[in-house]
């Protein structure tokens, strides 16, 4: 499934978006004009990586500082154990396209109970 | 360089271990814990652990399939070291050689004299404590918790969430003034009125009473509190007491440089126990975050492979978060040198603020009560301001 995310344009380096799909997926644009797109939703627990603290090829979850490398999704720093997922980027025409992965999302306890069904 | 000893096999201990690994570091790894739990994650042991949201297997720092080519020396507490010879010694009479020494010892909570053997009195600092208190605050009750620090106001959260009836006790006029300065610890605290949580400020605990379990906590004014349980927050001291005699600098903690060194060559200190030089402050300052414990390692253990041939950077700002009542309560830098603070986003009232602490118009330190986006963008700003 291709999703458009948004202008090329409209997404400066060093910038973050969200698409509010289920679940939420993020595009980040790092400084040297790379474009990658990961799962939002930390593996830890409920948080925005969209949110986070971009440098490199790395965001840093916004709560509790769980670091994901945006090439492979892998864990580069705890408390998160698990990686996200990513998800295959197209930029075609000055729009960004996001292929979203078909694998299992890796989402937190709380996250995961919720969708399904369970108490948050 | 042979053999390195790690001492301490929490957070600081297991990213030092990490660390070495990383940096290229291909010897004999020797992890020393007082405990006998493998590396676990004490943030939720006050929050999702106590509440029994998160499991034990929840915890684990270690990854699956993780493998340091670590030697585990588990429930082994150290209890002394031989800087000449560079040997840790042990309490069950077992003794560690090692090239390279890495002090992660950590802090342990403080205790209120007298209470030692009375039940239903707990601190809370290990998995062991967490254990014991999700076991009897499952009963319900009255709950007193002295001290209206961090881990008291998230206990006194959590326990509020599972129902019980919830008194915070704390000495200072305002809970957490130190690390939050007055104005906004009245704010974060106000947290608990908001919920039906007592809260009673400017005034000391005269002491405990009860037979062979806690029926009250006895206030100086003369105010005696009903207590089923109490939970002491009354902070944490560094475990440096087995290093008293070993030549090494202590002062509230291992004196280190910005770098992690001690003032034994060979043996650098880590997490909790480390008081490591500021730049930013301009002196040394004891950081008991698990921030400082997960990236401090890296430094040091760099500082420990090169023989101290490392220009040590400036470290970022120091970060910690707390959760109480469902906000998120997020805080970088240092509060106590600023002269003002503005809220620069949300309102106080609504617990959804977004504050900046200024010393001479340049920000020195950020809040955010739920504002996690906004907080990491002046957290990151922060880190770029020198």
């Amino acid at each position: 499934m291709m999703i458009p995310a948004c202008r090329l344009a409209d997404l400066p380096r060093g910038e973050a978006i969200r698409l509010d799909i289920d679940p939420p997926v993020s595009v980040f644009h790092t400084d040297d004009g790379e474009v990658f797109a990961i799962d939002d939703t930390c593996t830890h627990q409920d948080a925005s990586l969209a949110d986070g603290w971009l440098e490199g090829c790395e965001v840093e979850c916004p709560l509790h500082a769980s670091k994901f490398d945006l090439r492979t999704g892998a864990v580069d720093a705890p408390p998160a154990k698990l990686p996200v997922r990513t998800h295959e980027v197209v930029v075609e025409g000055g729009m960004i396209y996001v292929k979203v992965s078909t694998d299992a999302p890796n989402l937190p306890p709380c996250v995961a109970a919720r969708l399904a069904g369970g108490p948050a | 360089m042979r053999t390195v000893a790690v001492v301490g096999a929490s957070l600081a201990g297991l990213s030092a271990a990490r660390s070495l690994r990383k940096q290229g570091y291909d010897g004999r790894l020797v992890v020393i814990g007082d405990e006998l739990h493998r590396p676990y994650d004490r943030p939720p042991l006050s929050k999702e652990f106590l509440s029994g949201v998160l499991g034990e297997s929840d915890l684990a720092l270690e990854t699956d399939g993780e493998d340091l080519r670590a030697e585990w020396l588990l429930g082994t507490r150290a209890v002394g070291l031989d800087a000449r010879e560079r040997t840790v010694r042990l309490a069950d009479g077992g003794s560690v050689r090692a090239d390279g020494i890495v002090l992660a010892t950590g802090a342990a909570a403080r205790r209120l004299p007298g209470s030692e053997g009375l039940a239903g009195v707990h601190v809370l600092r290990t998995l062991d404590d967490a254990r014991a208190l999700r076991d009897e605050l499952a009963g319900g009750g009255r709950l007193v918790v002295i001290g209206g620090g961090f881990i008291g106001a998230e206990v006194a959260s959590t326990a509020w969430a599972l129902g019980l009836d919830v008194t915070v006790v704390e000495a200072a006029p305002t809970p957490l003034a130190g690390p939050l300065g007055e104005e906004m610890g009245r704010i974060v605290s106000a947290l608990h009125t908001d919920h039906g949580v007592r809260l009673l400020c400017g005034v000391g605990v005269k002491g405990l009473s009860g037979e062979a379990r806690v029926d009250a906590v006895l206030l100086e004014d003369g105010r005696t509190i009903p207590a089923d349980i109490v939970v002491v927050g009354v902070g944490a001291r560094p475990c440096v007491e087995w290093l008293e005699g070993s030549g090494i600098a202590l002062d509230n903690g291992v004196t280190c440089g910005a770098d992690g060194r001690t003032s034994l060559a060979g043996v650098v200190a880590v997490g909790d126990c480390a008081s490591w030089y500021d730049p930013r402050a301009g002196h040394h300052r004891r950081v008991e975050h698990w921030t400082g414990a997960q990236e401090r390692p890296a430094a040091a253990v760099a500082t420990l492979l090169a023989g101290g041939a490392v220009e040590p950077g400036v470290p970022r700002p120091p970060y910690f978060w707390s959760d109480q009542y469902g906000v998120k309560i997020q805080f970088a830098g240092h509060a106590a040198g600023a002269d003002s603070v503005t809220i620069e986003q949300g309102a106080a009232d609504d617990r959804d603020v977004l504050a900046v602490y200024r010393r001479a118009g340049h920000p020195v330190a950020v809040l955010g009560m739920n504002q996690p986006r906004l907080f990491t963008r002046w957290r990151k700003q922060l880190a770029a301001t020198p």
